[in-house]
């Protein structure tokens, strides 16, 4: 029970409870889908791009806790980042949820709130789960717009 | 197995059926296993097992090749195997069983030698209860032949609408193929009649088993099912051993669907004559040692008797539908006339995937997902569902630990 708790912590059930950035964003320029085939877990990431930096970003889309609060926590993460950061603290993201060890503390102080995810890297069948709203993020960012990305 | 109690029914003895099975004496998450993914695949009894090994241990040569003892041996198995398949189903001729892979192969099969003479404007019906494994091989063929496919809507209880059905017969309907029991809603469909009111045009029937034969016995010919597809491994048996049953009269007319070995009766570069059923249709070296394996879960299933698994899983089933649907914040995904095995639900707020997880946790093995019938969800509006399935070896036990684990999903989500 303690892994599962580690997994659906208090902050992960309160953000799939209550996403934020939720709905279609009017002055998106930008749109990518993901799609998790084997779960259903569906995703469209909005995102308004200026130059290289992510003025905004919501997201719209149903799917398991994991996936809606990953997409809630990640668009409050990113907004006003610059594409690069976005891209590294994706990379961030990744090693957190499929590392072997724990993350060291320079690395969870990186990450922020998304630190809270640690709890999957227990559980390799949800990575894609935490990971799908990043790569919809990293299609929209480079600009293949309406792209359907895929996590099989 | 089974014995007669002062009434006439017969009765399972499950503690002494459970024993039998190796795999369900185990822990998951430390917990016992609660085993409730039969329709996926079930477990296999010792003797199955034992089959397999035995097998390979004592009996392993390929099979009508060779004037060796192993070979003969091996030969004779695998026919023995036929054979149980053939009194199991009650066909006519061992030439009307032929072994594939599981019911996915079977469709296909039908679909690429059965389907090679349809034409564009001919017309295919299916249901929108379908598997993937019985909608994808007739889109393919209606790709390729230009026929279209026509679909036979359902309610939201789950049954098909018997009344489309009739409107969708015409003189253009070249083959209707349907499920005996839905795999992710559990409905039995009304088989008979829907085969009835084909061959009043004179129309041909394929019938999707797979969810049926671990559940009920059947008998094609009363059915009067012109081809009746099932899977080895959901009833108890080995992966990699199917079952395509064919009136032979329409079997005789399918071109070869691959080519190879065994489909042969003798091969010149300049033509190639070809063997006769049912090994026209089984090119290549089958997988033996799995419809060995067949055999002797025919042979374990007839032993326990098909009237006492039958009445334990219609008690089973519906004290486990009475007790899911019973628990505040669960929804029942289909409420069929005729339910065998399959139990969908879904929980207020929680996805299938979170809760299938979590249950898995509590040692509870369940399905959670689309279950290869995408239609069927977006027809209730759900991206997937939660799904318990049940075989003989079954509890109420393990019914009343589900309930638990689905109020502990509940819980989890509570915070």
């Amino acid at each position: 029970m303690s892994e599962l708790r580690e997994l659906y912590q208090e902050m992960i059930l309160d953000h799939h409870r209550h996403p934020r950035n939720f709905g279609k964003l009017a002055d998106a320029n930008r749109e990518a889908e993901g799609f998790n085939p084997l779960c259903g877990d569906r995703v469209t990431v909005y995102a308004h791009i200026e130059g290289d930096s992510i003025q905004n970003l919501s997201f719209e889309g149903s799917g398991c806790a994991i996936c809606m609060a990953s997409c809630s926590l990640m668009t409050e993460a990113v907004k006003g980042m610059n594409v690069a950061d976005a891209e590294a603290l994706f990379g961030r993201f990744h090693d957190l949820v499929t590392a072997d060890a724990p993350a060291g503390d320079a690395e969870t102080e990186a990450l922020g709130k998304l630190a809270v995810f640690e709890g999957v890297r227990e559980f390799p069948v949800r990575v894609k789960c935490a990971t799908l709203p990043w790569h919809a993020l990293r299609a929209a960012v480079r600009q293949i717009v309406n792209q359907s990305v895929s996590t099989e | 197995m089974t014995h007669t109690t002062t009434s006439s029914a017969p009765v399972l003895d499950v503690a002494k059926v459970r024993a039998d099975f190796p795999a369900l004496a185990q822990e998951v998450h430390g917990k016992p296993l609660v085993y409730l993914d039969n329709a996926a695949t079930s477990q296999k009894p010792r003797a199955v097992i034992d089959a397999v090994s035995d097998f390979y241990k004592h009996d392993n040569a390929n099979v009508h090749r060779g004037v060796h003892t192993l070979s003969v041996h091996a030969t004779e198995l695998y026919e023995g195997a036929r054979e149980k398949v053939r009194a199991l189903i009650n066909a006519a001729e061992l030439s009307e069983i032929i072994f594939v892979r599981g019911t996915t192969e079977g469709i296909n099969l039908v679909a690429s030698s059965f389907g090679a003479r349809f034409k564009p404007g001919d017309e295919i019906i299916i249901s929108a209860l379908e598997h993937h494994s019985n909608i994808v091989p007739w889109q393919l063929l209606c790709e390729r032949s230009g026929a279209k496919l026509r679909v036979i809507p359902i309610d939201y209880s789950g049954d098909i609408v018997m009344d489309e059905y009739r409107q969708l017969l015409n003189e253009r309907t070249k083959l209707v193929a349907i499920a005996h029991v839905s795999n992710s809603l559990g409905t039995v469909n009304p088989v008979e009649e829907v085969i009835q009111l084909a061959h009043e045009r004179g129309i041909p029937v394929l019938i999707d088993g797979a969810q049926a034969l671990p559940h009920f016995k059947v008998d094609v010919r009363a059915l009067g099912a012109d081809f009746y597809v099932f899977s080895g491994h959901k009833m108890f048996g080995p992966t990699g051993s199917g079952i395509l049953y064919g009136r032979r009269e329409l079997l005789e007319t399918l071109p070869p669907y691959q080519g190879g070995g065994d489909m042969i009766a003798s091969v010149s570069f300049a033509k190639t004559t070809f063997n006769v059923l049912p090994h026209r249709l089984e090119a290549g070296t089958p997988d033996i040692a799995a419809v060995v394996g067949l055999g002797a879960a025919i042979d374990y299933l007839n032993g326990l008797g098909w009237d006492a698994v039958a009445a334990h899983e219609r008690e089973l089933v519906s004290y486990a539908v009475e007790r899911i649907a019973g628990i505040r914040g669960v929804t029942l995904i289909g409420t069929p006339a005729h339910r065998a095995g399959v139990v969908s639900f879904t929980i207020d707020g929680i996805h299938p995937h979170d809760a299938g997880m979590i249950l898995d946790h509590e040692g509870i093995a369940i399905r959670a997902g689309h279950h290869c019938t995408q239609p069927v969800m977006d027809f209730f509006g759900v991206p997937a569902t939660n799904r318990a399935s049940f075989a003989f070896y079954n509890t109420r036990d393990d019914v009343d630990k589900l309930a638990a684990g689905i109020q502990k999903v509940q819980d989890v989500f509570k915070g």
